[in-house]
């Protein structure tokens, strides 16, 4: 016999939501006039995020609880989570749709399935093609992420990994400019990605081969209790974390994060860096806080080390980086390093200080990409260091808003950055993890280094090169500067949201 | 006592000026007057805020404010002042108007957001100044301490010298090393205090006898951001890239303010939270002074540019005031914060007078000076009395402080005073030196012809700083009565008592 499984639809309406709006607009792809797709699909997916957003906070909130047959949860961290990941993506769907006076997005190609330079692009670029298909694949990837965290079953997990992750890969490699880097980036991407994902569901088989289940709940209580299969449990556990550190980009599988990040688009790498990661850390509470939480004294030394391993290359290959991209994408293997100092620490101080420093990380991440998409050098973008310099003087707000964000990123105070610094180091220190707290401000002040020297650059530098700052439409300003605002006001008055986050951190079990 | 928050306007005025500079229209052209008028209004605040304060009160903290910031952290917004907070508020907001108008054709009226950007970092700078000597809580302490980094940062990266990017880096990367190591101490700290949502307020943290390797560990944290921001031996070597890339309005307040926190800090956290430690670490801390003192002072000698010759005196100087503060004794404490304001004063006066020569020849290399005397005889005079007072001449304003910490180290370690003492000697040695081969000599014709001596705006830039040498070297008992109460009050913290005079009672007044 099987059981049609309860499923409580108010609780899981931000992904209904998210998910149909994601159909819909596929529908839209093969039913609108490619002339008209731009400006529906934008609004089609803002509609549906800003949606979403309103079901998490008055629908879902009030649902709370475990439902389809114990494989989902929404509960305080899966809310959060997901209003945080909508939140990004909203912001970061707004800085994908800049069209700097065009017709179309400017960052994606109008040809994704043409060979660079052949004729086939020429003709669709002739024609006026679209790529407008960015913006379902956004919003199936966005639904897998907040599946992710919300899972409670190891292979529903699996599943959602596979949602958020398949898009991202396709869009990846769908850059205007320097398409070949694009493509082989979204290769590599995809390679080392279904690696990973081996890994994870290796590590799943395991745990269902020791507990019988793949529900976290049941294998939760295994622990502790079920001796027969002893062998199995943290070997499933470090193969589990294996594909979950893969996608925050934890050393030493960081190896695809600065080609990937430098090869996709400028304001896809933004919306990847933020969401995915705060999508898989969410992903990890769940896993290491509800799932083998009992098991903590096995996996908790290795995570440690991951993490001061994480802090210390990050922060130290960020310093020989001379493109923009690439500083910021080892810069986000650092901060990796710091979520996780914040996330071994285990108790609900564990899960606020992650999800407070999820949420100072991401508003400083895309709208710091956003400005790296607006710096040109005769009409491609211009990411090497040399071609900064100067712009101080000829963008004044760019620069001072890219500078202010490279302090939060530094970690400098009132910015989110530290509160978000502070937050984790102090969830660590209080649990006994002293020494990873060293490790970590080694680790700022070794970023520092090369933060300031590109605000050197920005600001001391000459001024020798063609590089132009273009001016961007509305939809950028608002991502930049609600950004901008964000990290400030993490800096100055972060106590209601570190409230919030303190109160959200109580997990279903 | 009043319910006017004066420390927080004192604060918000210059930072709010500093706002308003960003976002007038570019090329504002009255930059450097509004600025100027912000600073003026700033140091009536202080002034008033300063009257509210009484002096016969012992040495608790005055003119407090406590608001909820973080609760979550444990963190308060919480300002007040002891005598050493408010005498250091006060150097600070006669310093910056001071600076302003020495800045005052820095950097040029071009129509673009230069000298808006100029003027506001300045206002920043000195709001935050205030802010580090008026918090009473260890995270905004923190706070402030490394925000204020990024207004000096662009100081001198933005308008220094043609070497600034260099020296700014070396500047902020010292500092902030320091600063975060001082951030792991500030977290370990909460730990160890009663926690809670206030648990940051520094009265909260101090008195609790912490002991052991936490306590010497969190000393450590806490000290060495404090040695490289004061600069001592061998943390200093940001200093003088950093003092001669500066402009020299840029150098007065990094070297005549901002390093004064790491002294400040030494007093008000090293020694009230960690009185064991303090005790541990006194040996070791008060050779690197003695170390700072001798080495700071040689190396000085031994300069041929005159705004590192400057930042060296500088580091001699803090060798001083740290070996003051560490002897532990009433005399030698009082000494030390009455020698943190005068060496405010009197490093101000040095690279203000040091930076019109510059601006006059061109070049801050000392060898390309001489028989300027003739040239600009009221320069050169200023130089003189300037050099006078960082060589501790008697009815000058160091004197009273360099005895005073010299008698009152000697009272417990008679060996650290004599060694230190001869820092005194060495100090007569690269002042007389650099002024004779600046001033005196046969008069160079073909520079006299073409150079003016000190303008009027020059002459209201070096009129306060004379008028302090004088006032604070015949009459400092007033100073001194805002000083003593606070120092008595952080002797207790330590636990110390003066030692009792083995000879006679002679000789333990300043």
């Amino acid at each position: 016999m099987f059981d049609v499984p309860e499923i409580d639809y108010l609780a899981i309406l931000p992904l209904i939501i998210v998910f149909a709006g994601g159909l819909i607009g596929c529908l839209l792809e093969g039913f609108l006039h490619r002339s008209r797709r731009p400006n529906a699909q934008l609004w089609l997916s803002i509609v549906t995020l800003v949606a979403a957003l309103v079901a998490v906070v008055w629908v879902a909130r009030d649902n709370q609880g475990i439902t389809a047959a114990g494989a989902v949860t929404i509960d305080g961290p899966t809310l959060l989570i997901q209003g945080l990941v909508l939140m990004l993506s909203i912001i970061g769907l707004l800085a994908m749709s800049e069209r700097l006076g065009g017709t179309n997005p400017d960052a994606f190609t109008q040809a994704g399935v043409s060979v660079p330079g052949s004729v086939e692009e020429a003709d669709a670029v002739r024609l006026g093609g679209t790529t407008t298909e960015v913006y379902p694949l956004t919003l199936l990837s966005v639904g897998g992420m907040m599946l992710f965290p919300a899972s409670n079953d190891l292979l529903l997990m699996f599943i959602a990994l596979e949602v958020l992750s398949l898009p991202l890969y396709v869009l990846s490699g769908l850059a205007r400019r320097r398409r070949l880097l694009s493509q082989e980036a979204s290769l590599k991407y995809f390679l080392l990605g279904a690696f990973s994902s081996a890994f994870f569901l290796f590590g799943a088989v395991l745990l269902y081969g020791y507990a019988g289940s793949m529900r976290l709940d049941v294998i939760a209580e295994a622990i502790g209790t079920q001796t027969v299969m002893d062998g199995l449990l943290v070997p499933g556990i470090l193969l589990l974390a294996v594909g979950l550190l893969f996608k925050v980009g934890a050393v030493p599988f960081h190896s695809w994060v600065p080609d990937v990040y430098q090869g996709a688009p400028t304001t896809v790498t933004g919306f990847m860096a933020a969401c995915t990661k705060v999508a898989a850390f969410g992903a990890m509470l769940r896993l290491l806080y509800v799932g083998v939480e009992a098991a903590r004294l096995d996996w908790q030394p290795v995570l440690a080390a991951v993490a001061a391993v994480t802090m210390v290359v990050g922060a130290v290959l960020t310093i020989v980086q001379t493109d923009v991209k690439r500083i910021l994408a080892y810069s986000s293997i650092a901060h990796a390093g710091f979520v996780l100092t914040g996330l071994i620490a285990m108790q609900q101080v564990g899960a606020s200080s992650t999800m407070f420093y999820l949420m100072a990380y991401g508003f400083m991440t895309i709208p710091a990409f956003a400005l790296v998409a607006l710096v040109r050098s005769a009409g491609s973008e211009a990411t090497h260091i040399s071609q900064w310099a100067g712009l101080g003087q000829r963008a004044p707000w760019m620069a001072a808003a890219f500078s202010f964000l490279l302090l939060a990123f530094a970690g400098i105070p009132l910015t989110s950055g530290f509160t978000g610094k502070f937050a984790v180091f102090a969830a660590a220190i209080a649990n006994d993890y002293a020494w990873l707290a060293v490790i970590g401000v080694l680790a700022s002040a070794v970023t520092a280094y090369i933060y300031f020297k590109l605000i050197v650059t920005l600001y001391f530098g000459d001024r020798k090169n063609d590089t132009v700052v273009v001016t961007p439409s509305a939809l950028t300003t608002f991502a930049v500067v609600s950004g901008v605002l964000i990290t400030l006001g993490l800096g100055i008055a972060p106590a209601p949201l570190l409230d919030l986050a303190a109160n959200a951190a109580h997990f279903l079990r | 006592m009043s319910d006017v928050p004066w420390l927080s306007i004192l604060l918000a005025v210059p930072a709010l000026g500093a706002l308003a500079l960003v976002l007038m229209p570019r090329g504002f052209a009255r930059a450097r007057e509004f600025a100027l008028g912000v600073s003026l209004l700033t140091l009536v605040l202080a002034v008033l805020a300063a009257l509210q304060f009484t002096v016969g009160s012992g040495g608790e903290l005055q003119l407090t404010e406590v608001y909820s910031w973080i609760p979550q952290f444990g963190v308060s917004f919480a300002l007040g002042v002891d005598g050493i907070a408010l005498s250091m508020i006060l150097l600070s907001v006669i310093l910056v108007p001071v600076c302003l108008v020495a800045a005052w054709n820095d950097v040029p009226a071009d129509g673009t957001r230069r000298l808006q950007g100029y003027v506001a970092w300045m206002l920043l700078l000195e709001a935050m100044m205030i802010g580090v000597f008026a918090a009473t809580d260890v995270f905004l302490f923190y706070v402030f301490f490394e925000a204020m980094l990024v207004p000096v940062y662009f100081l001198i990266g933005q308008y220094g010298g043609p070497d600034r990017a260099r020296a700014a880096t070396k500047f902020l990367l010292y500092s902030l090393l320091g600063g975060l190591i001082m951030l792991v101490a500030v977290i370990a700290l909460y730990a160890e205090g009663p926690g809670g949502t206030d648990g940051f307020l520094l009265a909260n943290l101090t008195g609790l006898e912490i002991g052991g390797v936490t306590e010497k560990l969190l000393f450590l944290g806490f000290f060495i951001a404090f040695a490289i921001k004061a600069p001592m031996f061998p943390v200093h070597t940001w200093l003088p890239h950093a003092a001669t890339e500066a402009r020299p309005a840029t150098a007065v307040l990094l070297v005549g303010v901002l390093d004064k926190v790491g002294t400040f800090g030494m007093l008000r956290f090293c020694l009230q939270m960690f009185p064991e430690a303090s005790r541990w670490a006194t040996p070791v801390v008060l050779v690197l002074a003695v170390v700072s003192i001798i080495y700071g002072a040689l190396l000085a000698i031994g300069q041929k540019d005159m705004m590192r010759l400057i930042a060296f005196t500088s580091i001699s100087h803090f060798g001083f005031i740290v070996m003051g503060i560490f002897a532990m004794t009433t005399v030698s404490q009082t000494g030390s914060t009455l020698y943190m304001v005068n060496h405010g004063f009197t490093t101000a006066a040095l690279f203000l007078v040091a930076g019109m020569l510059v601006a006059r020849r061109g070049s801050r290399l000392i060898a390309d000076y001489g028989g300027w005397q003739r040239v600009t005889p009221l320069i050169a005079g200023t130089l003189l009395l300037s050099g006078l007072s960082a060589l501790s001449l008697p009815g000058l304003n160091a004197f009273v402080s360099e005895f005073m910490v010299i008698v009152g180290t000697f009272q417990r370690y008679p060996v650290f005073a004599i060694v230190g003492a001869t820092g005194v000697i060495l100090a007569a040695l690269y002042i007389l030196l650099w002024y004779q081969k600046i001033a005196t000599g046969p008069k160079p014709e073909e520079v006299a012809a073409r150079t003016h001596d000190m303008s009027v705006r020059e002459k209201f830039v070096i009129a306060p700083l004379i008028a302090a040498f004088l006032v604070l070297g015949f009459y400092p008992k007033p100073v001194l009565d805002l000083l003593e109460p606070a120092v008595t009050t952080t002797l207790q913290h330590v636990g110390v008592t003066d030692p009792a005079p083995t000879i006679s009672a002679e000789g333990s007044e300043g």
